[in-house]
Order: structure tokens, then sequence, then C-alpha cells
């Protein structure tokens, strides 16, 4: 697998840390309550197909949104993770 | 077909004209009292003991592709009872009371070798933590040897003792611990299972499940619809897909683990060997194949594939743990599609629909759980109740966040194992 850093161009899937699906960029309120906390924290689509992860960039420290196939490993792009969240 | 040495001697003289299929290849028919979705390990052990220890006879495995081609038929075979948590001691201590009777009890030969399982130490807090977990096994009934560093020496002289970064310092061995032919588990569940009438219908997937006022009526498949009282989602690595038939998000990702085999050589490694430090095992098969695997490749998969970079990352575990197989050859490496769920640990329980019941979240060590999870899910598919020892593995346990078994002790969360 190689990734394409917005700001780096593309990579060798080795200069990235994975975190999983992109849950992270929707945290919920404070006050939202157990169910929607355990949801956030637990629960996860998990398709097979594609999927937006959180990637981190090690070399640049960028976090970035990737979209990728989980069947066939095809990278679909990928924006900064800024941007994705808003 | 009972098989038996004197079998053997006769099909020998015969010219293996006499033998019989070890399962029929039946249609499904419409109606049945529980079906089982997944024709793995899990699936056939739960389908096997429906019938073995509940006299539950109309059953059908339902599997989309063939009969043991899932993880069961992917894994690097290790059997232990070596856990640390209550709630996983007792069911991995049944399990492998289970595997010890199992060649009798199938009439099948699973090459249940107990080897040995050898996990080492690096350190004075690892030897600290595998003393703690030794005596957790004993308590729990199983056994558990601390061995120092010659200790280990004068078991596994080819070693690296020299070595600056990783020393090794001793290790925790289990002799109880070893392996299986993992096909050949698939198998001899399947053809019991077969034997007591249970129906194995392979190519036929299903696509939906069918529920009306909250309570399960069957399912639908490429074969058709089947109606049924009971359905056990046993599928591993595809439970999301599964349970989101039923409207059920779960807490698993699917991931893959990958896993190597050599050439065959003369006998090397006579135990299993646990280098927690390289995420590295190995163990020797019968045919010679020396047998290893590392950690995940760490990013969601349902490909049955991983990359290069965990190859490359386990064979240099490998080579600094024991330089001497550095020139065995590669013969094949292949992946399966893990059902990670956040603490690590599995779930066999009910739903919120009545009538389904869902098994899954084996990560990467459900092969040793073969026998016992199928013995609780029979359990509790026929009786309602959880068995007694798999009584902890809720799936509410995220939501409450009461029972949580975190056995690394990384965190009950996604991507921390
Ligand atoms: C490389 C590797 C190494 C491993 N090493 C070990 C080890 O050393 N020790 C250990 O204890 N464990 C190990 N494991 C884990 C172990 O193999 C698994 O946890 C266990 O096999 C999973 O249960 P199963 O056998 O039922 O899964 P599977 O064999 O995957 O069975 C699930 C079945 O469900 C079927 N299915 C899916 N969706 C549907 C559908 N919609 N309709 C019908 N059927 C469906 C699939 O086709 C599949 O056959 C390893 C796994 C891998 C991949
Ligand atoms: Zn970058």
């Amino acid at each position: 697998m190689r990734v394409t850093c917005p700001y780096c161009g593309e990579r060798d899937r080795r200069e990235f840390t994975i975190q999983g699906d992109d849950t992270s960029l929707r945290r919920p309120g404070r006050d939202a309550g157990a169910e929607a906390w355990h949801a956030h924290v637990h629960l996860r689509d998990n398709p097979a197909g594609r999927l937006r992860e959180m990637w981190y960039h090690d070399p640049c420290g960028a976090w970035i949104v990737v979209e990728r196939d989980t069947v066939t490993h095809a990278v679909h792009g990928s924006v900064p993770a800024r941007e994705a969240a808003r | 077909m009972r098989y038996s040495g004197f079998r053997l001697i006769r099909e020998g003289f015969r010219g293996n004209t006499g033998w019989t299929r070890a399962w029929r290849d039946p249609s499904p028919r419409p109606d049945y009292d529980a079906i089982i979705i997944g024709g793995g390990g899990h699936g056939l052990s739960t389908a096997y003991y429906l019938a073995r220890n509940h006299g539950i006879t109309n059953v059908a495995v339902l599997e989309k592709g063939y009969l043991g081609g899932g993880n069961v038929g992917r894994n690097t075979t290790i059997v232990r009872a070596n856990y640390f948590l209550p709630g996983n001691s007792e069911f991995y201590s049944h399990s492998l009371k289970l595997w010890e009777g199992l060649e009798r009890e199938l009439n099948y030969n699973v090459m249940h070798s107990q080897r040995g399982h050898m996990i080492l130490f690096h350190s004075d807090g690892q030897r600290d933590a595998a003393a703690r977990r030794g005596n957790a096994m004993a308590a729990q009934g199983d056994d558990a040897i601390l061995y120092d560093r010659e200790g280990v020496r004068a078991m596994l002289p080819f070693l690296d003792y020299e070595q600056a970064r990783f020393p090794i310092h001793g290790g925790l061995f289990h002799p109880r611990g070893g392996t299986a032919r993992h096909d050949a588990v698939a198998w001899g569940y399947a053809r019991g299972a077969d034997r007591r009438g249970v129906d194995l219908i392979q190519n036929c997937e299903v696509t939906g499940i069918d529920i009306e006022n909250g309570v399960v009526r069957g399912v639908q498949t490429t074969r058709g619809p089947i109606r049924a009282r009971k359905v056990g989602i046993v599928v591993a690595g595809r439970s999301s897909q599964v349970a989101a038939m039923a409207g059920m998000r779960l807490p698993i990702e699917s991931h893959v683990l990958q896993a190597f085999v050599t050439e065959g050589l003369k006998p090397v490694i006579d135990h299993v060997i646990s280098f927690g430090m390289g995420h590295f095992y190995i163990s020797q098969s019968d045919k010679g194949g020396l047998v290893f695997g590392g950690d995940l490749d760490f990013y969601a998969s349902y490909a049955q594939r991983g990359n290069l970079p965990m190859v490359e990352h386990v064979m240099e575990a490998g080579m600094t743990l024991m330089p001497m197989i550095g020139r065995a050859r590669v013969l094949r490496s292949w992946g399966g599609i893990m059902d990670m769920s956040p603490d690590g640990s599995p779930i066999i329980d009910r739903t919120h629909v009545e009538g389904l019941f869902l098994n899954c979240g084996w990560n990467y060590g459900g092969f040793k759980a073969v026998p016992a999870s199928g013995w609780c899910m029979a359990h509790l598919m026929a009786t309602g109740q959880p068995h007694e020892v798999a009584a902890r593995y809720r799936l509410d346990r995220f939501a409450t966040g009461r029972g949580l078994m975190d056995e690394e002790g990384t965190g009950a969360q996604h991507s921390l194992h």
C-alpha cells in the first residue's frame, strides 16, 4: 500500500501510523450521554468496502483522512484531517 | 464409516477404494430448529454440541464458501490455556480439557500435539508478570513452570542468548500447550455433526435475517429462504456484516493477521515458542514446515492477505530470536480476517432479537477456543442461559464498562490490541 500525504505526496505505508476509522472526528458533546459515548468508543460500521480512516504521517506530523477499500486495499485519496473535520 | 487402525490397514490392501464421503452434501430444507451461520471451527463445533449435548439434531450450518475455508484453516494452530483473567481462565481451561479428549470423541485424528508452549521474558518486570500468570494458571488447575535463562537454554539451545536488545531472562512453560491440525479440527467436527443428523450446507451465503416483532423467524440465503426458531451468528471476521442484517452495530473491527510456512525441514523445533517482544511465535508442523506468525498489519481489512512491511517485521523478529532459521525458504504466506473486539476477549451472548445469538470477537486467538466455544454456544442456544465458563462473554460489557477482560492490559479500545 502506498498512500498520498496531502503535504508530502505519495509515500510508503511504513511512514504512517494508522489509528482506525475516522470516528475521532465525530466526538460526541460532553453531555451527550452514555449511549452516545459507548457508540463512539466501541461500535464500528466496519465495512467490507470503502472506509475513511485516520492516518498519521510520521515524518511531517500531519493527521490525514484516507479513504481506502478494505477488500482490495486500494487507496482512493486523502485529505488533511483538519479539512475533513469541518 | 468409523475410522480405525484396522480400517486403515484394510484400505491399504484394497488400494484405498473403500473410503466413503466424510459427510453428506444435502440441499437446504425449508425449516430447521436451529441454523448456524458460518461453517468455520466455531460454527461446526456449535452444531456438533447442539446435537451431542442437547439432542437438537434438526440443525443446518450455512457456509457461504466451503467448510473450513475461513480462519479455521488459516491459523498457526496454537492450542493453550495460559490466560490470566477470570472469565478467560476458566473458559480456555475447559477448552483445553475438551481438546485432550477430542480425537476419541470425534473418532478423528486432529493431530493434537501437547508439545509444550514457551513464552519468553526479557526483563525483571516481565519475569514478575510471567510468575503471576503462571500462578493464575496453576490456580485454575492448569500447568505452568517458570524457567530461568539456563533452564530455557537447556530446552531451546538454538535461541540467540547473546543479543543485547531483548536478552532472554527465562520463560514460562505450559507443558499441556501445543498445536493441532487446523483443517482436521473443522473436518472432524463437520463429520461428527453430520453423523448426528446436522445438515452442512456449503456455497450458501446468508443475505438477510428475518425478524418479526422482535423474534427471529429464519434467514434469506443465496439458496432461498430458510425458516428457523433459533439462529446463531458464528462468522468471525464477517460478524459486522451479518449482525447488520439484524440491525446491530457491533464493537468489532476486522483486521488482517498474516502467517507463514517454510519448506519441510528435519525436526528442529520441538515446542511452540512465543517471543512477545517481536510479536513472533513459531512451531514446526508434522510435515516439517516451520509455521510462524506475527502481529496484525494494524489496518482494517477483508482481503485475507497482508502487506510486505509486516512480512519484513516478522522475518526480522524470527532472525533476532533464532538466527538458525535464516536459511530456511518460506513457501507460502497468507492472511485471515480477525474479528477484533475492544478488550481482546470474545462475545458469546443473546441479542436484542429473541432467538438470535451472537458468537464473535475471537481476535487472533480463537482456534484454541473451538471446542469450548461450540460447547458454550450450543448451551446458550439450547437453554437460553449462558454456560458457566462463558458467562462473562457478554455483549453489554462495553456499554456498561462492567466485566471488561483486557488480558494485555493496554486498554479496552480498538487499535490498542
Ligand atoms: C494467521 C492467523 C493465525 C492464527 N493463529 C492462531 C493460533 O495460533 N491459535 C489460536 O487459538 N487462534 C489463532 N488464530 C485465530 C483463529 O483462527 C480464529 O479466531 C478462529 O478460527 C475464528 O473462528 P472460526 O473458525 O469460526 O472462523 P472462520 O473459519 O473464519 O469461520 C467463519 C465462517 O463464516 C463464513 N461466513 C461469513 N459470512 C457468511 C455469511 N453471510 N453466510 C454464510 N457464511 C458466512 C465464512 O465463510 C467462514 O467460513 C489465527 C488466525 C489467523 C488468521
Ligand atoms: Zn506528510
